[in-house]
């Protein structure tokens, strides 16, 4: 680490003044002052980058100044969202301040990072500030790529048809859609070819909405419509859920890529099946990384997604950039998930960590993923997994023998999956 | 059915948080160590090891919800014994047979000594 670059004092001095009284009250609604330089600044307040955050100050015993760019003043989180589309919880009980990472002395810039300078090691805000980093960290979450489907742009910006993968107010929107639709009326999600963010989700929220309609509208009914060949995760505990809870109510079809939709009429068209018509439409679209990965020119796995050296979660592409989280090209057996992005940060963090103090990133880092699922709004299944990185093969590979799915479905999940919320939340935001 | 054992009656004995992990993994690592394992993991290494266990029981192993159990503070050879139990199938769990199962014995140990030493 080099000591002339540390802006450690001018750090300090910016962090008394967001303690005083006009950063607290302009705290979360504007930034107050954007450092011209940190010596390392992550981009994405979501799993992955807030994690990466925080224990970018732990692992360094506060010693490296970071700087967290996030143009949202919350962290609303994506997991557990499902809850809320379902209308078992309120937004709020998924959404968590920025606070306590402020506090410990992570330094908040609310606004959006719109370019990267490599040659320069800067990067660009929207509101016009640059931010000069030693090291760059992109957690950017996915791109949700709209144009890939005929009218889908125009209806999603309509609020027609809500995505409601990036939680927050489409989650609110989509519930209030569900809770308008009128009783025999049809629910229909569709999920695109794999991979996608979070493998499990759209089956969990199929189940989630079930169960409301269960609850509230008996006569609706939930179609799942998937581009993929068979339920991408849990398959077999999904659909003994689906059909021990749901009979007559939630219908699975796969094999149904969309080609377009037409928002007026509530239509839905496939690749090679009937088009299809339903009162409640949830068209997720293909993903690819966050934009400014692919601005960037990160994204060079079939442009899609981020080609990573694992051992580090460096970019390939880029020298002194890391991209964690959703938005890598996957390593065998790795979700798109939460968790995962929590996992890939702390790798990320140790590394920048260890190098900036002169050494090496770990040789042989592990990861671990538990992804919990609720199928009803009492009762919740499993996936883990645990990874360890294979020098010889430059990969990360699942342990053999390590990792699984539940038993069964059971309300004891349900509630360590509520604990899982309480502590990751914890971990990542202090 | 909670995941591991419910806390020791008696607290265990506290210690300064400033103790680095490096320096008590050194400690505690065993006088003869067989040339073909690996190295027990320190300082960095080890902490970034325990942090694959934060997601669940909160970082450094300190939980917000009980569900859940802490490993802050707990007696080394308690988490040891719970991690080889659950690896080996002779104690059940929803998950944590599965995810043991990824960890060798010197991480195990590692892990275990790690946790002892935070605070609650």
């Amino acid at each position: 680490m080099s000591a002339a670059r540390s802006p450690l004092r001018r750090r300090t001095l910016l962090q008394a003044a967001a303690a005083g009284g006009l950063g607290a009250a302009l705290a979360g609604c504007a930034t107050p002052r954007v450092p011209a330089r940190a010596q390392v600044v992550v981009v994405g307040g979501g799993y992955g980058g807030a994690t990466t955050a925080r224990y970018l100050r732990l692992l360094s015993d506060q010693r490296i100044d970071v700087v967290l760019v996030e143009p949202n003043p919350q962290f609303v989180s994506c997991p557990m969202s499902n809850l809320v589309v379902g209308g078992v919880q309120p937004l709020a009980s998924v959404t968590r301040p920025y606070d306590t990472l402020r506090a410990q002395g992570v330094t908040l810039v609310h606004d959006l990072a719109t370019a990267i300078e490599p040659d320069a090691r800067r990067l660009r805000l929207a509101r016009g500030d640059t931010i000069a980093y030693d090291r760059l960290v992109l957690s950017p979450g996915v791109e949700l790529m709209f144009d890939r489907i005929e009218g889908l742009a125009a209806a999603h910006a309509s609020g027609r048809i809500l995505q409601a993968w990036k939680a927050g107010p489409e989650t609110e929107a989509l519930q209030r859609q569900l809770a308008a639709m009128p009783d025999g009326g049809v629910y229909a999600i569709t999920i695109p070819e794999a991979p996608y963010r979070c493998p499990p989700g759209p089956y969990e929220r199929a189940s989630l909405v079930a169960a409301y309609f269960k609850a509230h509208k008996p006569r609706a009914k939930v179609l799942v419509l998937d581009a993929n060949e068979d339920v991408t995760s849990k398959a077999a505990l999904f659909k003994q859920a689906w059909r021990e809870l749901y009979p007559g109510l939630l219908e699975y079809r796969p094999q149904h890529r969309v080609t377009g939709v037409d928002a007026a009429r509530g239509v839905i068209r496939f690749e090679v099946h009937e088009d299809l018509r339903a009162d409640v439409l949830n068209v997720l679209p293909p993903m690819r990384a966050g934009a400014l990965a692919v601005q960037a020119g990160l994204a060079n796995a079939n442009a899609r997604w981020c080609h990573v050296d694992y051992r580090r979660f460096a970019s390939t592409a880029a020298p002194d950039v890391h991209v964690i989280g959703d938005a890598i090209q996957i390593a065998p057996g790795m979700p798109k998930s939460g968790h995962m992005a929590n996992n890939h940060g702390k790798v990320a963090a140790a590394a920048i960590v260890a190098e900036l103090q002169g050494g090496s990133a770990e040789a042989a880092p592990m990861l671990t993923n538990t992804c919990y699922s609720y199928v009803s709004p009492t009762e919740v299944i499993h996936v883990a997994s645990v990874h360890r990185y294979d020098a010889a093969e430059k990969t990360f590979r699942t342990v053999p023998g390590s990792g699984g799915v539940s038993a069964a479905r059971s309300a004891l999940e349900a509630r360590y999956a509520q604990a899982w919320a309480a502590n990751i939340w914890g971990d990542m935001l202090g | 059915m909670p995941v591991v054992p419910p806390p020791p009656i008696s607290p265990p004995p506290r210690r300064a948080r400033g103790l680095r992990a490096g320096l008590l993994a050194a400690a505690l690592a065993p006088a003869t160590v067989l040339a073909a394992e690996p190295a027990a993991p320190a300082g960095l290494s080890l902490r970034a090891l325990a942090a694959t266990c934060a997601n669940c029981h909160g970082t450094d192993g300190r939980t917000r919800d009980a569900a859940v159990p802490g490993l802050a503070g707990r007696p080394a050879p308690q988490i040891a014994e719970a991690l080889r139990a659950f690896r080996s199938g002779e104690r059940s769990a929803t998950v944590m047979q599965q995810i043991a199962k990824g960890y060798t014995d010197v991480q195990i140990d590692a892990l275990a000594a790690y946790f002892a030493a935070r605070p609650q």
